[in-house]
């Protein structure tokens, strides 16, 4: 069996995920969308690890789901923080810092 | 010159081996009055009065010892310590004790000493007195350095100390701007003539790798014609800075707003011939640069005339004493730069000089105390009788400086116009028309000050000093009579063995036998005569005339030498900074801001990126991944 298709769903999943990050504003959407990206690379890990038959693939895809969930957890509350504050997701009101 | 190198100084011993005691004794004074502060202020100026009475005491006591030797051996070397010993160069503080020193030495211990006595009672009120004293102590053992060292460097040391001790004294009364201001100009201007001085001494180090006198005078014949002119003319700058010689003698008019004792002292008696004693003592250097010596001929003769104009014109007392200052040093230069025929006179008329001028100076100071501090004579005349020792002693002084016969300033005087006629009859007749001047402009201070009628200031009820002050005057004014008689016949010979040509058959009496001297007297009658012609017989107005031939104008202006140096030099300086500074700001700045400027202009192109939108970022960020991905496979491929 070939991963093929896993790659193909990947590479689907992975710019869906870019397309969303790219032309959304809600802040959920964008980390729901990065969240898609992230997952699709964990699906190419899988896929790899299970062709090649050894581990390192599925221990690299735990290590991304760790690091999204810290992220996720950061990332959120940043976002509700800032909805508290401007009653607004949206990450075009939020440039208040650019140079 | 064979006279000269016969004369090798002896190492001392017995008394002579405490020869630095005459240095130490004024500066121990000085560290005392300066270093102890409020302490001394009740003793420190007497202990500071005795201290050059007690160096005059021992330099007494030299002079005799010297006198009892046969004059082939009139000279005492002591070496003091080892200054520099590095490598080849070997520098040595010494004594010598010789003909020329000992004069000196007698000459600013004992002059040095009465005008300490004098300033107990001139400065008696000042609240720092005990400063003063210390700088009077400290100028006293500077000058001794520059007299008694026996090498150039060693003499250049005592030679910035009067500097220094003649800055701070002439700013002693530092919180008038005027008298800081005249400080500063004394300093700068000296360190014109002193950057003279320290050339010849390195010219001298480079030729003969050492600045002692005997080596430079016994190296002077073998050297290069053009070395030996250059270290001519370098000395002879330096003697122009520190002896207000015209083109430096600026500073010296300004010099009088320094207390009137420091103007007898520094600026008339002592400091100031100090050129003249570095001429006399390079005589071997100057037999060597006949073009040197005509040099410093002339520089004395216009130096003598442009005084002696000064003088004329001017109504400050004190600055008619500056002026016949410059112009008695003049004299003294003329002389020196005649050559060995005139070394003797030039010390002759710098020691009758010191008595007389220090005289007419302190009396000088006598009449402003008397007149709260009233320098304009057109506001004294008929003083003579309400201050009769300050007039009688000033009237001594007076008659030594134009040259009357049986009086100081005649022998020595005389002698020098005598032998600047045998030499050049140029400089000799310029030298008598200086003389008939000096009669002239010192006639007109008497007859402002001391006679005529009264045109006091309201307020001012003149009086005579008190006895700490006449007392200096009439030994002074006793020196200023009888020193040309007792030195005539024997300071020729007494000089001879440092180079001095002995004139003949010179006795007690005034020489009369060259006409000149006859022609002398004329002249001086005359410019007597014109000025009581013109000062003597109608009222001396009180505000200067404003309509008054230019040359008195010319003369009013210290004949436009500042201003000179003020358009000329200072002027080209300023255009040198003006320039500088545009570079800086047209040039440096513009550099500087320019980059500013374009880092900024970049900054406000770049930033356009940093639009603070998020997808615009991604929107980088995969454009950045998308390249690296694209080089990767590139580099892969390949």
């Amino acid at each position: 069996m070939t991963p093929d298709l896993y790659l193909v769903l990947a590479a689907i999943l992975f710019t869906i995920g870019l397309v969303g990050f790219l032309i959304r504003r809600n802040a959920l959407i964008l980390f729901m969308s990065t969240e898609l990206m992230l997952n699709a690379a964990n699906l190419v890990l899988v896929s790899a690890s299970w062709v090649h038959g050894v581990l390192d693939g599925q221990v690299a895809a735990f290590f991304v789901m760790v690091v999204a969930a810290a992220e996720v957890v950061i990332g959120l509350s940043i976002i509700v923080t800032i909805f508290r504050a401007r009653r607004s997701t949206s990450v075009d009101n939020e440039s208040l810092l650019k140079g | 010159m064979t006279v000269l190198e016969t004369l090798v100084p002896v190492a001392a011993t017995g008394l002579f081996s405490y020869a630095w005691l005459l240095i130490a004794i004024p500066l121990a004074g000085a560290l005392i009055l300066l270093a102890g502060g409020k302490a001394t202020n009740a003793w420190g100026p007497y202990l500071a009065t005795l201290a050059p009475f007690a160096s005059f005491a021992l330099g007494l006591a030299y002079f005799v010892q010297l006198l009892g030797q046969p004059a082939s051996e009139r000279a005492v070397r002591d070496g003091v310590y080892e200054w520099i010993a590095a490598g080849h160069w070997h520098f040595e503080v010494a004594i010598l004790l010789d003909p020329l020193s000992v004069a000196f030495l007698l000459l600013v211990t004992g002059v040095g000493g009465l005008i300490h006595l004098y300033s107990l009672g001139y400065m008696a009120h000042d609240p720092n007195k005990r400063r003063f004293f210390g700088y009077l102590n400290l100028f006293i053992a500077a000058m001794l350095i520059l007299v008694l060292a026996d090498n150039y460097l060693v003499l250049f040391v005592g030679w910035e100390g009067v500097g220094l001790a003649s800055y701070l004294l002439i700013s002693f009364w530092q919180e008038r701007p005027s008298a800081a201001a005249a400080g500063k100009k004394a300093f700068i201007v000296n360190r014109v003539g002193d950057l003279g001085l320290l050339l010849a001494i390195f010219t001298m180090l480079a030729m003969f790798g050492s600045s002692q006198f005997s080596v430079v005078n016994a190296g002077a014949a073998q050297l290069s014609p053009a070395w030996v002119t250059f270290i001519g003319f370098m000395l002879l700058v330096g003697a122009c800075g520190k002896s207000a010689q015209v083109p430096l003698h600026t500073w010296l008019l300004d010099a009088m707003e320094g207390p009137t004792p420091v103007s007898a002292l520094i600026h008339a008696a002592t400091m100031v011939t100090a050129g003249v004693y570095l001429v006399v003592r390079s005589g071997a250097i100057y037999a060597e640069a006949p073009k040197a010596q005509l040099a410093v001929a002339i520089v004395g003769v216009v130096t003598l005339l442009a005084g002696a104009w000064i003088g004329c014109a001017k109504d400050d007392i004190k600055k008619v004493l500056a002026g016949s200052t410059m112009s008695q040093i003049g004299y003294m230069m003329l002389a020196a730069g005649i050559g060995p025929a005139g070394y003797a006179f030039a010390i002759f008329h710098l020691l009758t000089h010191g008595f007389f001028k220090a005289n007419m100076f302190l009396g000088a100071g006598s009449v402003m105390h008397a007149t709260n501090d009233d320098v304009n004579m057109r506001h004294y005349g008929g003083l003579a009788k309400a201050m009769r020792i300050t007039f009688v002693t000033f009237g001594i002084g007076y008659l030594a400086i134009i040259g009357i016969p049986f009086f100081s300033g005649a022998y020595s005087k005389d002698g020098i116009i005598e032998a600047a006629y045998e030499s050049q009859p140029a400089l000799g007749i310029l030298a008598l028309l200086g003389a008939g001047i000096t009669a002239f402009y010192m006639t007109r201070l008497i007859l402002m000050t001391f006679l005529g009628e009264k045109r006091w200031q309201s307020g001012v009820h003149p009086h005579e000093a008190p006895a700490l002050m006449w007392i200096p005057l009439v030994v002074l004014a006793l020196g200023s009579f009888c020193l040309g008689m007792i030195l005539n016949g024997w300071i020729g010979s007494w000089l001879e063995p440092i180079g001095a040509e002995a004139p003949e058959h010179a006795t007690w009496l005034p020489d009369f036998s060259h006409w000149i001297s006859w022609v002398v007297l004329v002249v001086v009658l005359i410019g007597v005569g014109i000025a009581y012609l013109l000062f003597g017989r109608k009222p001396v107005p009180a505000t200067p005339p404003a309509d008054v031939s230019p040359f008195t104008t010319i003369g009013r202006h210290d004949l436009y030498i500042d201003e000179a140096y003020v358009k000329g030099i200072a002027g080209g300086t300023y255009a040198l900074g003006n320039g500088v500074a545009f570079v800086d700001d047209h040039g440096v700045d513009a550099a500087v801001e320019g980059l500013g400027a374009v880092t900024l202009a970049t900054g406000s192109v770049v930033r356009r990126t940093q639009n603070g939108y998020v997808r615009s970022y991604g929107l980088t960020m995969l454009i950045g991944l998308v390249a690296a991905g694209v080089v990767l496979i590139l580099t892969q491929l390949v």
